[in-house]
């Protein structure tokens, strides 16, 4: 029978607490466990004397052995943690991937820089308050011409070089401005009115580095009362900025177009044009001439217009430094993915 | 509009040292936009130099070249040897030497050079080296101009070689500007510099006695053709006489061609005042004049010797045996000016401007005057201009102004336009004061009269565009400058955001193509053949296409797409998943519309009924191509080829996107594979396509490989989707599941019989899906067995199996009784 006094349970501990930091695995870990904590174990056979001990002395061994025992567990439970930490950090090694390597399954996409474009400067007069109208591309030339005060006979009109339907006695051809939603605006809309007309026109220019005959504009119109000229260089004065940064601004330079009078052609300060800020050719403006506003039935001594349109390829190629309309019509899918969502 | 610089020079102030580009950029303030600088290549110094004697040397290649003593001033030194290649002189001509150092049209440097055994020490220059025309018989002989200038003189400034021009583009409302006088009147606008008008430089002359009549049996629009007729004879001039050099110099610059004294200075005046003119050879006319409308079947020569079949309404130019002229667009052959001439006829006259445009478009002979009377010619300036080619005809042709022509004018005044005076302002937004006003109008050549605070202004005559107080109102602010309009911004009334269609188009691109398809815009026009690959309706056909193999516009969108599917492969990219979404152009609901509304009023609600019923139909479609891979091979990974998996998914996302519940039917579709095709139905409408492109199709395209494709008609699909969706409550009880395997006819598709077990089984049915579709080993020939996991939940309860199991065997029933499906054992 082992003498149960401070100096056997010390070294029992001693020895118990070796075999548990000689363990290298969890499996060894065990078995050092079932050895210094088991029936057999040292620290047992010391746990049993206490029962043979006189009652006084029992408290007092029993605190001896059990501190011993709790010492025990606690190494006992550091080691495994210890040990469990090890052999993961092994696995993640071993886990270990080229990530460089890892090939991505979602494809990625891209909408084209036009669309998206339009649907950029739609949100720029959505935000002040404006509305987008649709219409469509082949229209009647009433809506393309005659509302928008061009004579039939008027060199206007050989002017823009227009796609026809067969037979022309129809009247029916490919729009050549988006003008023509203008009028339909007119026509089915409550005054004030405040919209924009984006989409695509047509005239009959072969494809070069700098015409397309099929292309795309954004036109705007306002009708209200008292509506001037100074009203039209503001909203273009803004439009300018959102689109090519607060030091943008524009000029304003006396024109001719059937349907306003007075006219100006626009000219766009670029600041971040390819070589240094420069004025750049933008659109067209002008005050609603009063027979297209007739031809819509409203009154242009009671109501006044101003009206804008830009070409949306145009102001690709000189925002986001587009050399060749080629490009922008022949589909070839690196064009389109190398713009973000928002240009 | 190409403006010599030293015409405009003549009646408004020119800074010394003017540029074109100068020019230009004050033009451009007024509204006349810059186009081109013109000349100003050529450089001195060239000088006048007198042949002293020459030697002809015949050279080994045949030529003979003359080794010449030219005098170019008058010191000792001023004799220089030089080769000439011409032989068209004499001993004592004068010509024009180009010195070395002297550079030449199209950047040709003159040097001393060695040549034929000689040093060149400069060059006797032809009329085509030194820009003054196409003549290269020989050098230019300076007695041919009629020339006898001083040795040395500079030849530059002697003929005009250092004439530059600026060449400026005319919006069509301004007429008065295809002319110097017009040009002037702008230039003095834009820079405040005195303006000369030439009319005022010349009396106004017309001839009487000369027999004349004017009609219009059959006016445009009720406008006579013609409202002034001036004739003028120029009697006994020599119609060989030389054009001067600075009177063909500024018509080069112009941008015309010097044909004869008698042409060139009607053309020259026509420049100078805007006004076209044309000279008869008054000895070929037969009696008198007479200006009337063609009759059917008339024909005329014209001056470029061309038979031209007339219309009844061509206004003609006739003498008694006929048409001898198409007014204001080209004269006749046979009374046509030529080196026998003797007697000339001018005429000047003033023609209605659509009447000239018609006969112009109609002949397709599109001419300076026809350019002119288009846009509005000065309806009182006919007499000056007369007058001033008579004048030039007799100072360059030696000829004397006869008293012999006619002066006819049938022309009304003009009414005045009233504009209160603060109107510019209220339209223009900035205060014009009430001076800036009437100078302005005063300056653009207005009588003004000032009744109260309202203006009664009569434009002048050369301005037939202003008519309205717009007009006027624009003419403040031009003259004023639009540089001084301030900048407000107009406060629209609350908006309504993007409407339901518009989120709805961007909500599906935004989602196709962030699920990895990318977008592309095709031009609509098609071939015939490429437009009945899948409809096979009457397509709409362009009048005058640009390319003649593809005249006709889309039907659908997929055939661009395949197109550009194509061009991309072609340029090695192989892997591709396109989309487009644009319009598509099918058959009108209504009649066409013959006669139009007019323009200046609003059409009835009849009218505008018919009109939007005389334009086809034009639904948005959406339209996706699949070829290659979806995903390429990668460590790890096989490729997945892209295909049927994707288009469907595609075509499930779309419908997702809108809220519409989207099934598909398998049925043949034209232009697809006819196994591996179905529509897309939502509500029980169709609303389009998926499937595998026809091979023929692809094999035609030059696409290799499977092509998967789809196209629905956005439209529809979102008019068939719900407008607003209402929620339906979330059950939390627990779920039993149930798998269920049928065994039916190959031929029946899954949908099918997913359809009917879904009805059959209930409303406690949550969810059906197909997880396996068997064929082979266990089965009969012609038999599959397709696996569904059926889902279901009650609201209110914890569903029992045998609930469960009731509702399964529902569905088994159905579908045992409609396509005598057996539970696989």
């Amino acid at each position: 029978m082992p003498e149960l006094n401070p100096t056997t349970v010390q070294a029992a501990l001693d020895a118990a607490l070796e075999q548990v930091a000689a363990a290298q695995t969890a499996a060894e870990l065990r078995a050092a466990k079932a050895q210094v904590v088991g029936e057999a174990s040292e620290i047992s056979k010391l746990n049993a004397e206490i029962k043979n001990l006189p009652g006084d002395k029992k408290a007092e061994a029993g605190k001896l052995v059990g501190g011993a025992r709790g010492q025990l567990n606690a190494a006992f439970e550091a080691k495994l943690a210890d040990l469990g930490k090890i052999e993961r950090d092994q696995k993640l090694a071993e886990e270990a991937l080229d990530m460089t390597a890892v090939a991505g399954t979602l494809p990625r996409g891209a909408r084209h820089p036009l669309s998206l474009l339009m649907d950029q400067i739609g949100d720029v007069f959505v935000g002040m308050g404006w509305e987008i109208a649709d219409g469509p591309e082949l229209e009647n030339e009433w809506f393309n011409f005659d509302a928008l005060n061009f004579h039939p006979d008027h060199p206007a009109r050989a002017m823009q070089d227009t796609f026809f339907v067969a037979p022309v006695e129809n009247h029916l051809l490919l729009r050549t401005h988006t003008s023509p939603v203008q009028v339909r605006s007119m026509l089915e809309r409550e005054l004030p009115l405040y919209v924009l007309c984006p989409g695509r026109v047509f005239r009959t220019d072969e494809l070069d580095a700098t015409h397309t005959p099929v292309f795309h504009q954004v036109e705007g119109l306002a009708v209200d009362k008292g509506l001037t000229m100074a009203d039209l260089r503001g909203t273009l004065e803004h439009f300018a900025r959102v689109m090519f940064g607060p030091e943008a601004k524009i000029r304003l330079r006396p024109s001719f177009f059937p349907f306003t009078e007075p006219s100006a052609e626009l000219d766009v300060w670029h600041p971040g044009a390819k070589g240094g800020p420069r004025w750049v050719e933008w659109g067209g403006c002008g005050m609603v001439n009063p027979n297209v506003l007739l031809a819509a039935g409203i009154d242009p001594e009671q109501y006044s217009g101003f009206a804008f349109g830009m070409g949306i390829e145009r102001t690709l190629m000189f925002r986001n430094g587009v050399t060749d309309m080629h490009d922008m019509v022949e589909a070839d899918v690196r064009f389109s993915k190398q713009f973000g969502s928002v240009i | 509009m190409k403006v010599p610089l030293s015409w405009l020079g003549e009646f408004v102030e020119l800074s010394p040292g003017t540029t074109p580009h100068d020019v230009m950029a004050d033009l451009v303030r007024v509204g006349i936009e810059e186009e081109a600088a013109i000349g100003g290549e050529i450089q001195g110094p060239i000088v006048v130099g007198q042949v002293l004697e020459f030697v002809e040397e015949p050279q080994s290649n045949g030529k003979t070249i003359r080794w010449c003593q030219v005098k170019t001033g008058n010191g000792e030194a001023d004799v220089r040897g030089i080769v000439c290649g011409a032989r068209n002189f004499e001993v004592g001509d004068k010509v024009v030497v180009t010195l070395p150092g002297s550079t030449l049209p199209g950047g040709f440097q003159i040097s001393a050079r060695k040549t034929y055994g000689h040093v060149s020490d400069g060059m006797i220059a032809s009329a085509r080296e030194l820009g003054l025309g196409d003549d290269h018989d020989g050098i230019l002989r300076l007695v041919t101009l009629g020339l006898d200038p001083e040795l040395g003189t500079d030849a530059l400034e002697l003929l005009g070689l250092n004439e530059s021009a600026a060449e400026v583009n005319v919006t069509p409302d301004r007429g008065y500007c295809f002319s110097i006088r017009g040009i002037a009147r702008e230039y003095s606008h834009a820079t405040g510099k005195p303006f000369t008008d030439p009319v005022s430089l010349v009396e106004p002359k017309a001839g009487a006695g000369f027999s004349l009549s004017v009609t219009d049996s059959a006016p445009i629009h009720g406008t006579p053709g013609c409202n002034r007729f001036v004739l003028l004879a120029v009697e006994g001039i020599d119609a060989t006489a030389p054009t001067p050099s600075w009177m063909a110099t500024r018509l080069k610059l112009a941008g015309m061609r010097s044909i004869s004294i008698a042409v060139d200075i009607t053309n020259y005046v026509m420049l100078e005042l805007g006004q076209p003119l044309h000279a008869y050879d008054l000895d070929k006319l037969d009696g008198g004049i007479t200006v009337r409308r063609a009759q059917s079947g008339e024909k005329i020569v014209t001056l470029d010797d061309k038979e031209r079949q007339l219309d009844a309404e061509d206004l003609l130019i006739c003498d008694d045996s006929g048409p001898i002229g198409i007014a204001g667009v080209m004269g006749g052959a046979r009374t046509e000016v030529s080196d026998s001439t003797t007697r000339v006829l001018l005429e000047a006259a003033i023609f209605d401007p659509i009447s000239i445009a018609r006969s112009a478009r109609r002949h397709k002979l599109p001419s300076e005057a026809s350019k002119r009377y288009e846009r509005g010619v000065d309806s009182q300036v006919s007499a000056f201009a007369a007058a001033r080619a008579a004048q030039l005809l007799q100072e360059l042709a030696g000829g004397t102004i006869g008293t012999l022509g006619s002066d006819w004018s049938e022309q009304s005044d003009r009414a005045a336009i009233e504009m209160p005076l603060d109107f510019p302002s209220q339209l223009v937004g900035f205060e014009f004061s009430k001076q800036q006003v009437l100078d302005s109008l005063e300056l653009i050549g207005c009588s003004v009269e000032a009744e109260g605070e309202v203006l009664k202004v009569t434009p002048p005559t050369w301005r037939p565009d202003l008519n309205h107080k717009t007009d006027l109102a624009e003419e403040v602010a031009r003259l004023v400058g639009y540089e001084h309009i301030p900048s407000t911004i107009p406060v629209a009334p609350p908006g309504r955001g993007l409407t339901r269609t518009q989120k709805l188009r961007r909500n599906v691109l935004s989602t196709l193509t962030g699920a990895g398809f990318v977008e592309v815009l095709n031009y609509p026009f098609l071939s015939n053949e490429q437009n009945v690959w899948f409809s096979s309706d009457k397509a709409i056909l362009l009048e005058n296409p640009l390319q003649g193999e593809f005249p006709e516009l889309r039907q659908d969108l997929l055939p661009g797409l395949i197109q550009a599917a194509a061009r991309n492969v072609s340029r090695g990219h192989v892997d591709l998943a396109l989309i487009e979404e644009g319009s598509v152009f099918r058959s009108a609901p209504g009649a066409p519309v013959l006669t139009l509304p007019i323009g200046n009023q609003r059409p009835s609600p009849a009218d505008l009924e018919k009109l939007d019923a005389s334009i086809p139909r034009q639904p948005r479609h959406l339209a996706g191509v699949l070829v290659g891979d979806w995903t390429p091979q990668a460590p790890g990974s096989k490729p997945v080829p892209a295909g049927l998996s994707q288009a469907i998914a595609a075509t499930q996302l779309v419908a997702g996107v809108t809220g519409a519940q989207l099934e598909l039917h398998q049925t043949e579709v034209q232009g697809l594979h006819p196994g591996r095709s179905a529509q897309l139905v939502v509500s029980g409408e169709v609303v389009g396509f998926v499937g595998e492109l026809h091979p023929e199709i692809a094999e035609q395209s030059h696409l290799s490989g499977r092509v998967s494709v789809f196209e629905v008609d956005l439209t529809r699909l979102f008019d068939l989707a719900p407008e607003i969706t209402t929620a339906s409550e979330l059950s939390v009880m627990p779920v039993a599941t149930q798998d269920l395997s049928l065994v039916v006819s190959t031929d029946l598709p899954a949908a099918q019989l997913q359809r009917v077990l879904s009805e059959a089984a209930g409303e406690l049915l949550e969810s059906i899906r197909l997880v396996d579709d068997y064929r082979g080993a266990g089965l009969e020939e012609g038999k599959k067995s397709l696996t569904f996991a059926l889902v279901f939940r009650a609201k209110d309860r914890t569903l029992t199996q045998a609930e469960a199991t009731a509702a399964k065997e529902q569905a088994v029933s159905a579908a045992a009784e409609k396509f005598g499906a057996e539970l696989r054992a």
